[in-house]
């Protein structure tokens, strides 16, 4: 059932939240083990929720437009009490004191959390293979990966664990995995959801967004926790534009931008089904017209300088001293070496000494700098295309869901899997995937809509018209 | 400091703002507390924590710049990237390429003139204790953290390196705490470590260009200050003298054994890292908020000096210090007021000084109609200065007026002519003393006018004692 569906019939008291709740949980049981999805279900805390939603609609109280929905939360966002750990060693065992913004809007809105997902360490990766607590299968082929870093919260909702999930895009954290999943995933505009609560990665990038099984259900979780919040200085202070009342608004007239640069590379079937739906964007009236935005290839080597260098100051706090794993030595520094060596993995440790190489004195304006203006090229590049056309259209991932360390190897090639994804963060702008047809293996494939900043109405109505179409 | 040479100091100056919570959390900024009572997930920089910029810390900032003269402008902030267990991210928050504070300069009672750099916001770091024999962390055996402080809005300002001595060094602290306790930023307390003093010292031939510097930290007093720059330089003089070079370093200064030491040497300098703080907008103050701020400022230690001093022919170096104690206690209006009235400013300066200015707390029942009134009876000769001092203290400690303590106090000089007779007996006392007297030795009025005064129980008026003695000399 969709969270729309269920949604409302919890709140005219034909199912109930605990219901709802019961048959997620039976789903969680019936796959985690060999899917690897949730790293902490809270059962207690998802019971109590679930009750007092019900107690709310038998006394005639409205608990709001999630009621019932049982939710996944990526495990890198902060749950008061219920262990948080960003998937990494350093932070096993800790309990966050507070809850972050976006939690608190769903729970406020009728939601209920069941748990935290698997990811890659500190969202760091495209697979969730470098998760420290081991990978999580892609529920539609086990022996594939689910995309990441959030592949967690997509396999939740592609496995029926739970209808909502929510997860983290800083280059294609969201997008690439619902491709590689077959739901849809929306990257909100930089600053449309509050970070408040999410363990960061790269700030500048960082966005929290949905998963849903449908492009309805996305929307609406997307406004249930989009909106202003003093406590993310960097939110938007415009009040969050309205989505579900426009997902019927299609696409006549828009002018729609095929984007030769976000095809690029990708595999014939991915090609095929971007050009399927391109044709689907005409065939509901929309004009379509092929362009190519070069600077879109700087992108991956811009975000390899600027996502590192942030993240190697974000993950500074990790030291043993005050919360978190605590390698015991001698002295103090020895102290942080031995946490921070036991406590990250490799792919964490890779970006943060490109980080802190991207940032240190005599590399700084080669590489971090460099970055910096290619990051201005990218945002000046996307808002000439955007003069010509209302969206723009591409793959989300080179490929369908590839398999178990086939990248692993060359750290290179897992970095090419974010190739189309990447270069909306890096302008701080608004992105949606839908699934739509398959490729190779029956595998799904997802298409990337993208448009400038708060345009997301616009590109739900697109990504609904490919959802009928598909 | 030996001849042929010359010192050049620029000074930083750490000041914490007298916000009510902190720079970045609402967390309570509060000097004492029970350690790690004042925090929580943002200034404990917990995971997923936010800095939300604390808008009460930059009007202070701003008030600051006002005060300095410098230009107030957009500014960022960056973060500055090194580990030390008191600093819970690991980084600090502070302001870089653009500072909010920039080209500004304070001018010093000495009528120098020192350029301020720049005057930027930034957070301060936790406090740490370690336990075992050095009391430093290295070989400790413990290490206890206090975060309270950790987050604390702090605005450094940075002088040119205008300063050529330690004596100009300590002025200019001196003047720069004034101000800032002025402004109503900072309370201005080194012991309490809300203001801390870097200083940079260097030493050159006259005229040659700037020798190299050594950082000098530690400096917890203007006593400290002073002699810790009078001993780097002549420790420089001594090294260049002696055919050495002076290595750029930071130096600790240990105020027992009167002595700077190395801390770092330049090759072990900390690379910071710096970049833009992406968790937080940049700041642009608007015109109607900075004219707000400007406009909400009282006049700064300077302007006042001033307008006191012109009250005053050629001030005497009392003078000025009496000047000094009636800025740093804010009693300028009754200075003012005599003046204004047409009484005589020194004697006003000194009673403010003195008598206004030994009373805690007096002067909130003194009023400036009061002061006059007392000394409008000293001037007119009915009273004498001891009991126009006596009154005073009496309306400081109880307020009201004070012909009503004149008369309880029964105050009334003595008539002229008893006047005249104790004088002349005081004469016929000290017949040496008069003889030096008449002989032109007038240091010695003073004398005479003691020997009265014990007579009259100090009921005479001292002027006119005077006028009976030129009159009995002929």
């Amino acid at each position: 059932m969709s969270a729309i569906d269920l949604a409302a019939s919890v709140r005219r008291g034909e199912v109930t939240a605990t219901d709802a709740l019961a048959t997620a949980l039976r789903a969680i049981d019936a796959r985690n083990d060999e899917l690897n999805v949730f790293l902490h279900v809270d059962r207690d805390g998802a019971e109590a929720r679930a009750r007092a939603v019900d107690d709310a609609v038998a006394s005639g109280r409205d608990p709001g437009p999630l009621a019932g929905v049982p939710v996944a939360l990526k495990d890198n966002l902060c749950t008061r009490g219920v262990p948080t750990t960003a998937s990494s060693r350093i932070l096993e065992g800790w309990r966050p004191p507070y809850t972050a913004t976006v939690v608190e809007r769903l729970v406020a809105a009728g939601a209920v959390p069941v748990g935290k997902t698997n990811l890659d360490e500190f969202a760091m990766g495209s697979s969730t293979e470098t998760s420290a607590f081991g990978p999580t299968r892609n529920p539609l082929d086990p022996e594939r990966v689910p995309g990441g870093s959030s592949g967690g919260s997509a396999a939740a909702v592609a496995a029926g664990m739970a209808p909502l999930a929510l997860g983290s895009d800083t280059g294609g954290s969201i997008r690439q995995p619902a491709a590689l999943c077959g739901i849809v995933g929306v990257k909100p505009t930089y600053g449309l959801v509050s970070r408040y609560g999410l363990i960061a990665f790269a700030s500048s990038l960082d966005q929290i967004g949905p998963f849903a099984t449908s492009v309805a259900d996305a929307a609406l979780c997307l406004e249930v926790i989009a909106g202003h919040d003093p406590r993310d200085t960097t939110s938007l202070p415009e009040p969050a534009p309205a989505l579900v009342d426009h997902l019927d608004d299609g696409v006549a007239g828009r002018r729609v931008g095929l984007v030769s640069e976000l095809v690029e590379g990708a595999d014939a079937d991915v090609v095929a089904q971007v050009e399927r739906a391109a044709a689907a964007l005409e065939a509901a009236g929309a004009q379509v017209v092929r362009l190519s935005i070069p600077e879109l290839r700087l992108g991956l080597s811009a975000y390899y300088l600027i996502a590192p260098a942030e993240a190697s100051s974000n993950l500074a706090r990790y030291d043993g001293v005050r919360y978190g794993r605590r390698v015991a030595a001698d002295e103090l520094g020895a102290m942080n070496e031995a946490t921070r060596t036991l406590g990250f993995g490799d792919e964490v440790k890779r970006r943060i000494m490109l980080g802190t190489y991207a940032l240190s004195a005599g590399y700084y304006d080669a590489y971090y700098g460099q970055a910096l203006k290619v990051r201005t090229r990218m945002i000046e590049a996307f808002r000439r295309a955007y003069e010509q056309v209302d969206v723009l259209l591409g793959a989300t991932a080179p490929s369908v869901a590839f398999r178990f360390g086939e990248k692993t190897a060359n750290p290179l090639a897992m970095y090419l899997s974010d190739v189309f994804t990447i270069p909306t963060n890096l302008a701080g702008e608004a992105a949606v995937s839908v699934p739509f047809g398959t490729g190779e293996a029956g595998l799904p494939i997802g298409v990337q809509l993208l448009g400038p900043g708060r345009s997301e109405a616009r590109l739900l109505a697109a990504a609904r018209v490919l959802e009928v179409a598909s | 400091m030996k001849s042929g040479w010359e010192m050049v100091v620029g000074l930083e100056v750490h000041t914490e703002l007298r916000t009510a919570t902190k720079l970045f959390c609402s967390c309570a900024n509060e000097f004492g507390a029970a350690p790690n009572t004042h925090v929580c997930p943002v200034c404990l920089g917990l995971p997923g924590s936010l800095p939300v910029l604390n808008e009460r810390a930059v009007e202070m900032a701003m008030s600051i710049g006002f005060a300095l003269r410098c230009t107030i402008a957009p500014s960022t902030f960056h973060r500055k990237n090194y580990f030390y267990p008191d600093m819970p991210k690991n980084f600090q928050i502070s302001q870089y390429d653009l500072p909010i504070n920039s080209s500004g300069y304070l001018d010093l009672p000495d009528g120098s003139h020192v350029g301020i750099e720049r005057a930027h916001m930034e957070e301060d770091t936790g406090k740490s204790t370690h336990l075992g024999a050095s009391g430093r962390l290295h070989g400790a055996e413990r290490s206890l953290v206090d975060y309270n402080r950790a987050g604390v809005p702090l605005v450094e300002i940075v002088s040119a390196p205008d300063i050529r001595s330690a004596a100009q060094a300590r002025l200019y602290v001196a003047e720069l705490r004034r101000v800032l306790i002025a402004t109503g930023a900072s309370d201005g307390r080194m012991e309490e470590g809300s203001l801390r003093v870097d200083a940079n010292v260097s030493v050159r031939r006259p005229g040659a260009p700037f020798g190299t510097r050594c950082e000098i930290k530690n400096l917890n007093s203007l006593r400290s200050l002073q002699r810790a720059i009078d001993y780097e330089a002549d420790r420089q003089i001594e090294l260049i003298e002696d055919g050495g070079t002076v290595r750029q370093e930071t130096r600790h200064w240990d105020e027992s054994t009167g002595v700077t030491s190395t801390m770092r040497v330049k090759e072990e300098a900390e690379d910071y890292r710096y970049f833009r703080e992406p968790d937080l907008v940049d700041l642009a103050p608007d015109a109607a908020w900075r004219d707000r701020v400007a406009a909400a400022l009282p006049p700064m230690p300077g302007v006042r000096r001033t307008a006191l001093l012109q009250h005053l022919v050629d001030p005497t170096d009392a003078q000025r210090e009496a000047v000094e104690v009636v800025l740093d206690l804010d009693l300028d209006r009754y200075v003012h007021g005599a003046a204004e009235a047409g009484l005589d400013a020194a004697t006003a300066l000194a009673r403010t000084a003195n008598e206004v200015a030994g009373a805690e707390d007096g002067a909130d029942r003194l009023s400036v109609e009061a002061f006059i009134g007392t000394l409008r009876l000293e001037a007119s000769g009915q009273l004498s200065a001891t009991q126009a001092k006596t009154v005073l203290a009496d309306l400081l400690a109880e307020g009201g007026a004070p012909e009503e303590v004149v008369a309880r106090r029964g105050f009334t000089q003595l008539a002229s002519d008893a006047l005249d007779g104790i004088v002349d007996e005081v004469i016929a006392a000290n017949a040496d003393e008069w003889s030096r007297y008449r002989d032109g030795d007038d240091k010695l009025a003073q004398f005479f006018i003691g020997q009265v005064m014990a007579r009259t129980r100090g009921q005479a008026n001292g002027k006119a004692v005077v006028e009976i003695l030129r009159s009995r000399r002929g």
